[in-house]
């Protein structure tokens, strides 16, 4: 058994005596350093945001993450920032200048989510919106935190240290891998797949960014005897382009795999930028996403419209499967023991040809009401191919297979995108809740069809938001 | 698009040169005093203070239905691995009731095994453990055997039973209902309003630590200390000065910690009377949301007379409140709704009749504005209603229907029969409206709209005329204690809540500049009821308005006494500026002089008060002043929406707000603009949905409170130049901390225009305007 073991505000630590489940905010104000702070226990205010940093390459990649929902062993070989370590840093300065802080009690995680910013990257106000949604402020209506924001972006940036980085990493480098065990309970973190598909085989639950299973923690009081987590596991964290598909390995961020396509496939880019907090994208995987089987889940629907092949391994072997095949229904998926998530197989063309559209009361970070995302393949004015997949309008995500009916074989008309649009309610039977009624869910989902008709055809403006949303105002 | 840096948009009068002779540090815009602590992660809450290894912590378990009766069988919850005690409302060693105005809550609802529950949320019984995860545990091993029966959720519901948590209310001038029946034109209609969750980031915490005898020293995230001083003597059976309650500073408040922080106090001081042990309640944010009272959510049926310009000859409101199982300050609240139904209007006509529904909900409570958002919102729908039955501007029916300054008093009239005394409104939209470009603004979304199918653009200005004092009059007295040391520097003490609205700045300052010290001269300390007694809630915008104005009072009567001294004699004038003292013809450092005070035996500690004055309201008559001074304000707003969709996003807005001389400029467009933007998410994302009595939206997951990109691009905020207190408030301020809460009704509104731009009914888009709303509308 290992030590849990990382850097603390530049100080090496070793934790023996915690709970696997102990939250990295548990931790930090037992310490105490209780400038960082609980908001909600479910890393939607971000109040609790430190800075992660781990080796890449020669230096450190930087991010900010929820400490509230992050089991401590998650922070085995980084290094954590607290506010309490940070030294007179351009933002505080700014931010106490510029009036930023009211009550006060976010604001050392809005500190943290902007001091987070790697040198160099972009400040301006649309960048900064990105990087504080995941932020919450009751109190001062962001006005002079986007304003601080902006001011200390270049005096941050002076900051940078490439020499003490590399240092940092090295030191980190060398931290062995986690076999973690503590009263009965194991936190397993291998570094190699092969270590990992065993481990698998013994049913232990398996852990990614903690975005959703953190929380079962904090709410549910979830205490499984072990964790295996697929955060060291190198295979699963690559991002290959292989005959014609992108293929993503299941720990790959949203992070990371938003940077790897949003200059590419732009619709795609936008959908992830509505994806959850930055914090949340920075810990999250995208094969979490698939794997936890969320009927709200964002990425599954774009997946399915593009034409994904969802790869699962096992310590026997792997097998594939067309994504819209491995959810079976509410709560169910065709995952059999010690399978795990292994990648998802992206068609370039499927991609290319995506649309989506999100409806969500909030623009940004919150769980969608309704997601179409659709891929079409025209062959002149006739619809050759459709796929249409939404969220939130069945248990799982799923294709509309009426709808494609409707669509296929027909001109790409305002007629034909009706016939679809009614054909949805031969598709889906949507629930009331608490984000849509019923007939609500219904309707936009047919004018979404409609929406994308315009867009691929027209030339009215269709969107609030986004890069397509700029300018609107007298 | 180029859009200025986010501060550029904020405009206030030059400190020094448009406010007169303003030296000192008062109307400056001094940062807050813990602005540095809270970038530095320094600033201490409630559960930041270190905790002592004897600690306990305390989890409350509460019902899972809306109504009914539970028998509970806590025996396996005893013998729990960490568990040192359970408590029920049998352990209570005085009365097991939190009620605030009226007894009228169990404590923990639990008594002799057996206990009735009124809401989904409601407190059972509290397991006291080693740790907070052991008490967390424990609690699932309780039996617990539930009977349920049918539940009044909905307003709807509650008016079916005719279930009523207080009387039905009147206001009225005039004969409404003969001069609508008399009038040309005539509209009516009905607006559901949506109540909110205040989500201060700070949750409901509380930390008690037992003392001597029977004493106990609470720290308690509590906008309300002399209160929950009350409650928490009340349930332990002790004289109040058995028990301090300390609040150094919350974070976040908003009226959700005015009478809802008395649970977690109670039950932790409970937990340590009982064990001897400090002990500590921090609510679960989920569970916060399910417990605690909210924003009471409306109906208002109105009925309006008109003539053929929307000139208003008559209106009728019929408001509904949806209080919750429990009275808690909802009759003040649903008076404060009543108050505002005339908003900035003259109206000669005018009868509003208020229901005060009880429901088995979680108790609705105190929220920025306290009913008068809701009120505000019914008259401005009123208007909107007119306007698109005419075919007019609204902005031009509001103009036409202002309290206007030169008309006699009995066109300044309210229906309380209260005369508008300042009657500003009109003269700041006009202001407004010239600014913010509006009318010319209005023609080209016009044009823009014709030519947009999909999207379609909306712009509406709307006025905001908000009555200052607690309405219910007792309440407005403050008291203060203030110290100078031998050192001459000062200590300042008195009954305002430090909540991120800057009442600790602001009086500071004033106390500063009565002594011509530097601001660093004076320290502000943490708000305790053993320092100054008998407290109102910093609550109605009033703490920095009575605290100050007490402070100063005590202030006063130290110089006072150091001028006597000073000159030999009583009553002698000095002058205190630039940390000198000038006196009988001499000039002394503050200092030396209050040294030579202290030698002579000269008492340097005072205690201050201040009532306010001017006001009186009879209720029984619904008729009086009972407001001091109205607060002003004017908002235009931007927006546009997808009608494919019914999303909506709000584009521009430009603010004009009244503060009167502000005393910190800097925390006055604070207040304005993150006032507007909560009003903006009250009106727009942020939506409770209960489902068979059960909150839904009990997390930041579900319930959606603005984001930043929810600020609008293009947000300009302007304090008014003019703007100047009539009456004697300290330093010719206003208050600011609720008014530009109703600012964002313009943004509905201009959500409304977008709607009717598309050939939707805005008069049947309710609040929040969601995009579901939105849509339903078109």
């Amino acid at each position: 058994m290992t030590a849990i073991m990382f850097h603390l505000n530049g100080a090496p630590v070793a934790v023996r005596d915690a709970a696997p489940t102990t939250t990295l905010l548990e931790y930090l104000r037992g310490r105490p350093l209780p400038g960082t702070k609980e908001g909600c226990a479910e890393g939607d205010c971000g109040a609790c945001t430190v800075i992660l940093r781990t080796p890449a390459g020669d230096g450190l990649a930087t991010r900010a993450v929820n400490a509230c929902i992050m089991p401590l062993p998650m922070a085995h070989g980084a290094e954590v920032i607290t506010v309490e370590g940070l030294d007179d840093h351009p933002v505080q300065r700014e931010m106490a200048a510029r009036h930023a802080s009211q009550c006060g009690f976010c604001t050392p995680g809005f500190v943290m989510a902007l001091a987070a910013r790697p040198p160099g990257a972009p400040a301006d106000r649309a960048a900064t919106e990105e990087r504080l949604a995941g932020n919450l402020c009751r109190c001062t209506g962001y006005g002079p935190i986007l304003a601080a924001a902006e001011a200390s972006a270049d005096d941050a940036d002076a900051r940078a240290d490439p020499a003490a980085d590399a240092a940092t990493a090295a030191t980190l480098t060398a931290i062995p891998p986690l076999d973690y065990t503590w009263n009965g309970r194991h936190f397993l973190a291998p570094t190699s797949e092969a270590a990992f598909a065993e481990a698998a085989a013994r049913d232990p639950v398996i852990l990614a960014g903690a975005t959703d299973v953190g929380l079962w923690i904090t709410k549910r009081l979830f205490d499984p005897v072990t964790i295996l987590s697929t955060l060291r596991v190198r295979e699963l964290a690559t991002i290959e382009e292989r005959d014609g598909a992108l293929i993503v390995g299941a720990a790959v961020t949203h992070t990371a795999f938003h940077a790897a396509i949003r200059d590419r496939f732009p619709a795609l880019g936008e959908l992830m930028q509505r994806f959850a907090g930055l914090q949340v994208r920075n810990a999250g995987t995208v094969g979490g996403n698939i794997a936890n089987a969320s009927p709200i889940g964002d990425l599954p629907p774009a997946f399915i419209a593009a034409g994904a092949t969802l790869e699962l391994g096992h310590h026997h072997g792997r097998r594939t499967l067309p994504l819209e095949d491995y959810f079976l229904a509410y709560g169910s998926q065709d995952r059999r023991a010690g399978e795990y998530v292994r990648a998802v197989h992206l068609p370039l063309d499927g991609l290319a040809r995506l649309t989506c559209h999100k409806v969500s009361k909030r623009f940004q970070s919150d769980i969608t009401a309704v997601l179409g995302c659709f891929a079409l393949r025209l062959d002149g004015d006739t619809v050759a191919e459709a796929r249409l997949a939404y969220g939130g309008m069945a248990g799982i995500p799923a294709r509309a297979r009426y709808a494609e009916a409707a669509m296929v074989g027909r001109p790409y008309s305002a007629e034909t995108v009706a016939a679809a649009g009614a054909a949805l309610a031969q598709d889906f039977a949507p629930l009331t809740d608490l984000r849509a009624s019923a007939a609500y869910r219904l309707r936009i989902a047919a004018n979404l069809l409609r929406r994308d008709h315009l867009e691929r055809t027209g030339t009215a403006r269709t969107r609030l938001a986004g890069e397509a949303g700029a300018g609107l105002a007298a | 698009m180029d859009l200025p840096l986010a501060e550029q948009g904020r405009a206030h009068p030059d400190g020094a040169a448009a406010q007169g002779a303003a030296k000192g540090v008062t109307h400056h815009p001094h940062r807050h005093d813990s602005g540095e602590k809270h970038v530095a992660g320094r600033a201490v809450y409630a559960d930041d203070i270190a905790e002592l290894p004897s600690l306990v912590h305390v989890h409350i378990a509460y019902a899972g239905f809306a109504r009914g009766r539970v028998r509970v069988d806590l025996a396996a919850v005893r013998e729990a691995p960490g568990v040192l005690a359970v408590l029920t409302g049998d352990d209570a060693t005085g009365e097991n009731n939190i009620g605030p105005v009226v007894h009228d809550e169990p404590m923990l609802a639990v008594e002799g095994g057996a206990g009735e529950v009124h809401y989904h949320g409601q407190p059972l019984f509290a397991v006291v453990a080693e740790t907070r995860r052991a008490a967390r545990l424990a609690v699932r091993r309780a039996h617990v055997d539930e009977t349920p029966e049918p539940a009044i959720v909905t307003i709807a519901d509650a008016i079916r039973a005719g279930s009523r948590v207080d009387d039905d209310y009147v206001m009225a001038v005039g004969d409404a209902p003969a001069a609508i029946a008399a009038a040309p034109h005539r509209v009516s209609g009905s607006m559901e309003i949506g109540g909110q969750e205040h989500f201060a980031l700070e949750g409901q915490v509380a930390l008690a630590t037992p003392g001597e005898d029977d004493d106990v020293h609470v720290v308690s995230s509590n906008q309300h200390p002399s209160e929950c001083q009350e409650v928490v003597a009340r349930v332990l059976g002790v004289p109040n000065h058995a028990v301090t309650v300390e609040v150094r500073r919350l974070g976040g408040g908003f009226g959700g910690k005015e009478t809802q922080g008395n649970l977690a106090a109670a039950v932790a001081a409970l937990a340590a009377r009982l064990t001897g042990r400090p002990a500590k309640v921090r609510l679960d944010r989920d569970d916060d949301f399910i417990m605690t009272g909210k924003r009471h959510d409306f109906r208002i049926d109105y009925e309006a007379g008109f003539d053929g310009e929307g000139r208003l000859l008559g209106v009728v409101f019929e408001q509904h409140a949806r209080c919750g199982w429990s009275l808690d300050l909802s009759r003040a609240i649903a008076d404060r709704a009543m108050f505002h139904a005339d908003n900035a209007y003259f109206i000669p006509a005018m009868r509003v009749l208020s229901h005060r529904w009880r429901t088995n909900t979680c108790s609705n409570t105190a929220f920025r504005g306290f009913g008068g958002p809701q009120g505000m919102v019914g008259i401005e729908r009123v208007i909107e209603h007119v306007a698109h039955h005419l075919g007019r501007d609204p902005l031009e029916v509001r103009l036409l229907n202002a309290y206007r300054p030169e008309a006699p008093a009995t066109r300044r009239m309210t229906h309380y029969h209260m005369e508008v005394e300042d009657a500003v409104a009109a003269e700041m939209m006009e202001e407004l409206a010239g600014s913010a470009d509006y009318r010319r603004r209005r023609a080209e979304i016009a044009t823009w709209n014709a030519a947009s199918p999909v999207l379609k653009r909306g712009i509406a200005l709307t006025p905001v005329k908000f009555g200052i004092s607690f309405t219910t009059t007792f309440l407005n007295q403050a008291g203060a204690l203030v110290h100078v040391y031998k050192d001459g520097s000062v200590m300042i003490n008195h009954g305002g809540i430090e909540m991120g609205q800057g009442v600790y700045i602001k009086v500071a300052q004033v106390a500063a500049d009565a002594f011509g010290l530097p601001l660093e001269r004076v320290k502000i300390t943490a708000t305790r009821t053993d320092k100054v007694p008998n407290t109102s809630a910093t609550a109605a915008s009033s703490g920095a308005d009575m605290n100050a104005m007490a402070v100063l009072d005590a202030c006063e009567t130290i110089k006072a006494r150091l001028a006597a001294f000073a000159a030999g004699r009583d009553g002698a004038v000095a002058r205190f500026s630039g940390g000198a003292v000038e006196v009988a013809g001499r000039t002394l450092a503050f200092g030396d002089l209050v040294m030579e005070a202290y030698l002579a035996r000269i008492s340097l500690s005072a205690t201050g008060y201040y009532a306010t004055p001017k006001i009186h309201w009879d209720r029984e008559g619904a008729c009086g002043r009972p407001f001091y001074y109205f607060a002003y304000g004017a908002a235009v707003s931007e927006a546009a929406i997808d009608t494919l969709t019914g999303e909506t996003r709000l584009l521009r807005a430009d603010i004009l707000h009244d503060v009167g001389r502000s005393l910190n400029p800097a925390v006055d467009l604070g207040q304005i603009e993150g006032g507007f933007i909560q009003g903006l998410g009250w009106l727009t994302t942020e939506e409770l949905y209960w489902d068979d009595g059960r909150l839904k939206t009990h997390a930041p997951s579900t319930y959606k409170i603005p984001t930043v990109a929810d600020r609008p691009p293009d947000l300009r905020l302007a304090i008014w130049a003019k703007g100047e207190n009539r009456e004697l408030t300290i330093r010719r301020s206003k208050a600011v901390g609720e008014p530009p809460f109703m600012l964002a009704i313009s943004a509905h509104q201009a959500i409304g225009a977008a709607v009717a731009a598309a050939g939707g009914d805005p008069t049947r888009l309710d609040a929040p305007a969601t995009p579901e709303r939105v849509l339903m509308s078109l």
